[in-house]
């Protein structure tokens, strides 16, 4: 058996490798899929951000592409009306509590949020839905770097991370449904806490939610 | 390993178990349901209450706590079985009852069949309950044994043959089982009802020797209660089923998932497992075979997320109860990455049916796609709320104007929801509908695992999808987008269309966003979250449109839309009910002896509508909340 399998997406066939999930093989070969909790290294895949879906000829409904894993011949459509919408609503109701002030943010211009609004025509005001507030106090306890919570998109990139380079997590996911957050043990500020300023988790956040205070040279 | 086989194993505790329950039976008995809705009913002080009467009368009788017949609408009741007479049911117990059913019947010989229910066996002076409606349409399988056996002895199961499927089916191959499962198409009765044959046979494909086998009885649906009942009055049926599977698949260990605020089931399902285990029904060597399965009973801290299955594993194994995406099912990578089987309660429960009288006999019963019976708690505006099991394809209407006696008070149907809040609102049109997984679904519910909530014309279909909701978005784990903010939004929506706020447009993004929150959500939480909403939206548009555009609440239950007002022609000058009745002294007294509410204090709390005496029946809720003007009003 190959190593590799062919796949059609969006009309163009591309070599992927067996076993890959849909969402990697794409990316790899330079066709763009929004995405925003997907970690290629982790065994099961998060699915929770809920912005890749593609069509996939034979399934019925619009499913993840990093949840579906690549097959001989398949053949997928990153785009159709039935995406292009889910992928609206998944992306306005991940703004609606996202605090939207980007002149402010450091991550202007380097944040995966506009990434998407701009590979998709979305925009980063959206009026279907009201804006839900979040108004966590910022942790800028750490010298160098701060986490405002207002600005957090859970997508987990900062957990994975942490998690991968610390023995003992220092952050990790707390409170259900729309109190969930990304936290300390105990809630405490970073500093209080047992981090060791390793930094990872900054240097992965997808949109400026732990960022520098200085920006780095 | 012992010599002789399992059958012979069996024979044994049968003889001994038969050999117990007929010496009793010269006395009489007195079997008090305590299931948790009798307990609730005060059925713990009823069984007291008979304890000292029959004492003080020195009179030779057993008290037993069975578990729930079904009959919950006439808790606490109590069956008394005398020699001579047949077993006569008895409900609505109080301790003057209970005094004189031991004076009259169990002293005397005269069993009072004034304040009887039903009699339990044919006999030629008192209807059973097969006479009534409810019994026609009833068919009991899984609920046969409830409120008849002594949940607490394992003699009185076995004595019904219990254990007997064990016994046949480790007289033969593990494969037969599977077998006879499958060829029954069997449907998972937790709610989407996939075949569980299919489901077990997946786990041989895994090639794990290490196998679980997990009960899901995290039941969390408001109005549901069936796999607690089952549970507290029958737990070794569930064992016995669970038994059965560990053996098709050739697991060794199984948890039973129950919920910690049912604290009576997982008190009656461990003693049930303690007996069984003494008996050599659990454990090694079970029934003197080669075979070893044993069982635990794991308590869920309540969260109604862990009901799905990957979620449940997740909390068992210490982590946060989180679902996953899919695949790998259960079947291949579940409990420790090993393939485990998770079924409800009732799904276990049909198991040992299906093995004794067969594949066949299983078919003949329901209808060809959905075979067997459906297990219902029939609550809300039901005459007769209870525990009900009927055969798949009786249609929503039989189950609610025969077995369930029609509405309350004379009232109007408008809806029924079934399936919990993954469910829908069904209307009267759709009450033809036969009760299926497939039919119920093309009607736009789900057969869930059997939740079955009657409403009548008072109850208002926005305030209804708003409660679910409100249940959905605080059980939302908030793993995944989809749930974790659209049903805030879909929330936040359906309150501003409770307070008459909103345009059509409104209606529009309601609709929308349930669509999609259905289709982009990770598991099935946030998947049938909608259903309730989709469903009213579908049906009951009506009610929403007069929400948002006349500010009329129809059914007159949206607060925000309602006012209450005193009627004056009705009002008796004499009365002063109302005046005491009201916590904020909003009532007074006109200068003319009427009574009057100032709307500036009143805050809609029902207690002057309570309170005013049925002859008057003065006081009345308008929507929308206008006050009507006086002066028309003397005019006519």
């Amino acid at each position: 058996m190959s190593e590799y399998v062919k796949i059609v997406i969006d009309g163009t066939e591309v070599k992927a490798r067996r076993g890959e999930k849909l969402l990697w093989a794409a990316l790899e070969n330079d066709i763009y899929i929004p995405h925003l909790c997907a970690i290629r290294e982790e065994a099961r895949p998060n699915a929770s951000c809920r912005l890749c879906f593609v069509e996939v000829e034979g399934t019925q409904d619009p499913v993840p592409s990093c949840t579906r894993t690549v097959e001989d011949g398949m053949v997928v459509k990153t785009r159709s009306p039935r995406v292009d919408r889910l992928v609206k609503t998944g992306f306005e109701l991940l703004l609606s509590d996202h605090d939207l002030k980007c002149r402010q943010c450091p991550a202007n211009r380097n944040c995966a949020l506009q990434t998407i609004a701009k590979k998709r025509g979305l925009k980063l005001k959206q009026k279907r839905f009201k804006p839900v507030a979040r108004n966590y106090e910022i942790d800028d306890s750490p010298e160098e770097f701060a986490f405002n919570r207002n600005r957090c998109v859970l997508c987990g990139q900062c957990v994975f991370a942490d998690r991968r380079e610390n023995e003992t997590g220092v952050i990790g996911f707390a409170g259900r449904g729309i109190n969930r957050v990304v936290t300390t043990f105990q809630d405490l500020p970073l500093a209080e806490s047992i981090c060791r300023k390793c930094k990872v988790c900054v240097d992965v956040c997808p949109v400026g939610a732990l960022y520098y205070k200085k920006s780095p040279e | 390993m012992s010599t002789s086989g399992p059958r012979e194993e069996y024979g044994k505790l049968l003889e001994e178990a038969r050999e117990k329950v007929k010496s009793g039976e010269g006395r009489a008995r007195v079997l008090v349901g305590t299931a948790t809705c009798g307990v609730s009913a005060g059925a713990l002080k009823i069984k007291e209450d008979f304890i000292n009467e029959i004492q003080s009368k020195g009179l030779d009788a057993d008290v037993v706590e069975v578990g729930c017949m079904g009959h919950c609408y006439a808790e606490p009741l109590a069956v008394i079985a005398k020699p001579g007479f047949p077993p006569v049911c008895y409900g609505y117990l109080d301790d003057g009852l209970v005094h004189r059913l031991v004076e009259d019947f169990l002293a005397g010989d005269d069993p009072s069949y004034e304040y009887a229910l039903a009699a339990l066996e044919r006999n030629d002076v008192f209807p059973t309950f097969e006479d009534f409606p409810r019994g026609v349409y009833e068919e009991k399988l899984i609920l046969e044994n409830c409120g008849y056996i002594d949940a607490y002895d394992l003699d009185s199961y076995i004595a019904r043959d219990g254990y007997g499927a064990l016994a046949k089916a480790l007289s033969g191959e593990p494969r037969a089982v599977l077998e006879e499962v499958k060829a029954a198409n069997l449907r998972g009765r937790g709610g989407a009802g996939f075949p569980a044959g299919i489901k077990w046979e997946a786990s041989l494909n895994g090639g794990d020797s290490e196998k679980y086998v997990i009960c899901n009885a995290d039941e969390g649906d408001p109005g549901a209660f069936m796999d607690r009942s089952i549970l507290e009055s029958d737990p070794h049926l569930v064992i016995e089923g669970m038994i059965l599977c560990a053996y098709a698949i050739g697991a060794e260990k199984g948890y039973l998932y129950i919920r910690a605020e049912y604290p009576r089931a997982v008190g009656h399902v461990q003693q049930a497992i303690d007996r069984a285990r003494e008996k050599g029904l659990l454990g090694t060597s079970i029934l003197g075979t080669d075979f070893n399965f044993d069982l635990e009973i794991f308590q869920g801290s309540g969260a109604f997320v862990c009901g799905e299955a990957t979620a449940l594993v997740s909390s068992m194994e210490g982590k946060m109860g989180m679902p996953e995406s899919r695949p790998p099912r259960l079947a291949s990578h579940g409990l420790r990455g090993k393939p485990t089987i998770l079924n409800n309660v009732k799904t276990f429960a049909y198991v040992p049916f299906i093995i004794n009288r067969g594949a066949d006999w299983f078919k003949g019963i329901g209808t060809e796609e959905s075979p067997g019976t459906a297990v219902f708690s029939l609550v809300g505006k039901v005459n007769s709320t209870g525990l009900v099991e009927v055969p798949m394809g009786t249609t929503l209407r039989q189950l609610i104007f025969e077995v369930g006696d029609g509405l309350r008070d004379g009232k109007e149907f408008k809806a029924v929801q079934i399936g919990g809040p993954s469910g829908g609102c069904l209307p009267e049109s759709a009450l033809d509908v036969p009760i299926d997984f497939d039919s119920l679904h093309e009607a736009g519910a789900i057969m869930g695992s059997g939740g079955l909530v009657v409403m009548d014309e008072n109850d208002c279909m926005v305030a209804v999808a708003r409660y679910f909701l409100e249940f959905t978005q605080h059980e939302s784990c908030g793993k995944c987008t989809f749930c974790r903010l659209g049903t805030k939004h879909m929330l936040d929506i359906l309150n501003d269309i409770c307070r008459g706020e909103g345009d059509p447009e409104t209606l529009n993004l309601l609709k929308e966003l349930a669509e999609d929150v259905r289709d982009g959500s990770l598991c099935n939480l946030g998947r049938t979250a909608p259903n309730p909403v989709l469903t009213t939206l579908k049906y009951f548009m009506d009610e929403y449109k007069a929400h948002i555009e006349e500010g009329c609440c129809p059914a007159r239950v949206c607060r925000d839309l309602i006012l209450f007002y005193i009627e004056p022609p009705r009002c008796s000058k004499l009365c002063n009910v109302c005046v005491g009745s009201c916590p904020t002294e909003a009532i007074f007294t006109r200068d003319d002896g009427l009574k009057e509410i100032d709307q500036e204090k009143c805050v809609k709390c029902n207690n002057c509508l309570k309170a005013c005496p049925p002859e008057y029946n003065a006081v009345i809720k308008l929507s929308p909340p206008v006050l009507p003007p006086e002066k028309e009003k003397k005019a006519k």
